[in-house]
């Protein structure tokens, strides 16, 4: 099995901890002062407007972008602390399904999907081949597709062998960024229930990134908004909305309303004014 | 170092011409900053993929196919880039020669050219392009599809796994393809002189013989393991930093050719100052071709 990793003694501890995150690549500012504290078992969905920071935080939870200001903690843990070794141990816990699936186009599907098998445990060619097809009938894909490379897949069925991917090595966390766009509603409704399955089987934290409000309604146990610094007053905080998702819509901030509704308002108006500039 | 000011985004001011002199100073020295900076950052690219060389080697599964696109895809076109190469240098020095009716003395000329210079030069420059160019764009690929950060996710040291074998591949091939670019060069000068222009076979191989010597082979090879590793560290770092999209990876894939030329003619140089002085410290007594 997996090597085994030592995780923090206390279960109640948050497994998830951002203190103070910022982040800039050169001078422009993406996340500033965000502070958030993501329990075990939770399903947290992270909303806001293309180029908000939404993947960018993500990216930063499991060490892909080290913050410019402020620190991550993983399980008890700086992340920006820990040697090479160690940072690949506590990686292994997590598993992230990017927004094109990032599958190896030079492997076939049997190679993308083991691959974390093959790197991490000792286990035989047909146990990990056994997991590979088990993995892939989760998210409801044959095994005639394992010796196809992802070239010849449609986008959905990317998707989906990139979260039998993610879910190879029973992940403590799964990261998903964006998991829904680009697809039809009916596929999207699919990666929705795979997501709500994936931490019905075992017990998981999830953190879905997304701008799809069908998709953070329905997955997840919490909501946090974030909104684009550029629009945001100095003083201001970044993370707009954190709570329950029942209650986002009553929320009094119309900044909120208008992302939940998806409703353009002055934006338009605004974007031909700075055009006509 | 993002925090440093670069040629792009460096604040331009309007107003009278010492102000277009101030603003063309400020671009150079944006322009000198990037280029210190870039020679830092594939310092730095070197040093983690000598690190990851030294403390473990990757896996069969990730060599051969490397080993296999560098060395035996890359046989056909270096076997007939040498061959050319042997030949086309038959017909350009013939006339010269003859005039001076000492065509004989053409396979000296020929092969020592061949072996210190054209062979490892022509070999090293014909892979840049094949290899280099492939590897940047794929590299390059793979890191704006977020391939690249995937790995990294799933508990692989992108250098380790990527560049390691890559690099590899190229220092021990580019080598390997040089000799068989010496060789085939040596071929098809000797085919065409000899069968050819009808010189004296004889008389061709032995001032060959006498004149190239072993340690000019063993020049040529040595500059090539430099020319093969600034070749793959090249392509792999354009690779690793591309720019997004298409475009992005099309660049890299060009810079990763251009660099590496401009490194092998440099690196040819230096190394063959170098070599030189060795040569002449060792043999002071060297044959002389009149």
């Amino acid at each position: 099995m997996v090597a085994t990793v030592e995780t923090n003694a206390d279960p109640n501890a948050p497994l998830i901890r951002l203190d103070q995150v910022g982040m800039a690549f050169g001078r422009q500012q993406v996340l500033r002062e965000i502070d958030l504290v993501i329990p075990r078992g939770q399903t947290l969905a992270i909303i806001g407007e293309s180029g908000c920071g939404k993947t960018v935080l993500l990216k930063t939870i499991i060490g892909l972008l080290r913050p410019t200001e402020g620190r991550v903690q993983f399980d008890g843990r700086d992340l920006a602390q820990l040697g090479e070794k160690e940072l690949t141990r506590q990686r292994i816990r997590f598993g992230f399904l990017f927004q094109q699936a990032a599958l190896f186009d030079s492997m076939t599907i049997a190679q993308n999907v083991t691959f974390p098998l093959r790197r991490h445990t000792k286990k035989t060619f047909e146990e990990i081949r056994q997991i590979a097809l088990a993995r892939l009938a989760e998210v409801g894909l044959p095994e005639s597709i394992l010796s196809k490379k992802p070239a010849e897949l449609s986008g959905g069925m990317r998707k989906r062998v990139g979260l039998a991917r993610a879910l190879a090595l029973e992940p403590e966390v799964i990261l998903y960024d964006e998991p829904t766009t680009g697809l039809d509603p009916i596929m999207s409704d699919v990666i929705n229930e795979l997501i709500l399955g994936a931490s019905q089987h075992h017990p998981v934290t999830s953190v879905v990134v997304t701008h799809d409000m069908r998709t953070a309604q329905k997955v997840a146990d919490r909501i946090v908004m974030l909104y684009p610094l550029p629009r945001l007053k100095p003083g201001d905080p970044q993370i707009l909305y954190d709570g329950p998702p029942e209650r986002i819509e009553r929320s009094d901030d119309h900044r909120v309303s208008q992302f939940v509704r998806g409703e353009a308002g002055e934006r338009l108006m605004e974007m031909r004014q700075q055009n006509g500039r | 170092m993002d925090a440093l000011p670069d040629s792009k985004n460096h604040e331009r001011r309007s107003g009278g011409p010492l102000w277009l002199v101030i603003d063309w100073i400020a671009d150079l020295g944006g322009l000198l900053m990037d280029a210190v900076i870039g020679l830092g950052n594939i310092s730095m690219f070197g040093l983690r993929t000598f690190g990851w060389l030294f403390s473990r080697m990757p896996r069969k599964e990730t060599l051969l196919p490397s080993f296999y696109q560098i060395g035996v895809l890359s046989l056909p076109v270096i076997a007939l880039t040498g061959t050319f190469i042997g030949m086309v240098l038959v017909v350009q020095s013939y006339v010269q020669f003859r005039n001076l009716h000492m065509e004989a003395k053409l396979g000296a000329v020929i092969n020592m050219s061949l072996a210190r210079e054209l062979g490892p030069v022509l070999a090293a420059t014909m892979l840049a392009g094949r290899i280099g160019s492939a590897m940047a764009a794929e590299l390059g690929t793979m890191r704006v599809t977020e391939q690249i950060d995937a790995l990294v996710t799933m508990g692989a040291n992108p250098i380790q796994y990527l560049v390691v074998p890559r690099f590899l591949g190229c220092l021990l091939l580019i080598p390997a393809l040089t000799i068989m670019a010496d060789f085939m060069g040596v071929a098809g000068a000797f085919f065409y002189a000899v069968h050819l222009l009808g010189i004296d076979a004889h008389h061709y191989l032995e001032n060959s013989q006498h004149f190239v010597g072993g340690f000019d082979l063993f020049a040529g090879v040595f500059k090539s393991l430099f020319f093969g590793a600034a070749i793959a560290l090249i392509a792999c770092y354009r690779g690793f930093h591309c720019d997004p999209g298409a475009e992005g990876v099309g660049r890299a894939a060009t810079a990763a050719f251009v660099y590496s030329f401009v490194m092998i003619l440099l690196l040819d140089l230096l190394l063959g100052i170098a070599l030189d002085g060795v040569y002449y410290t060792l043999w002071p007594q060297t044959p002389k071709l009149f």
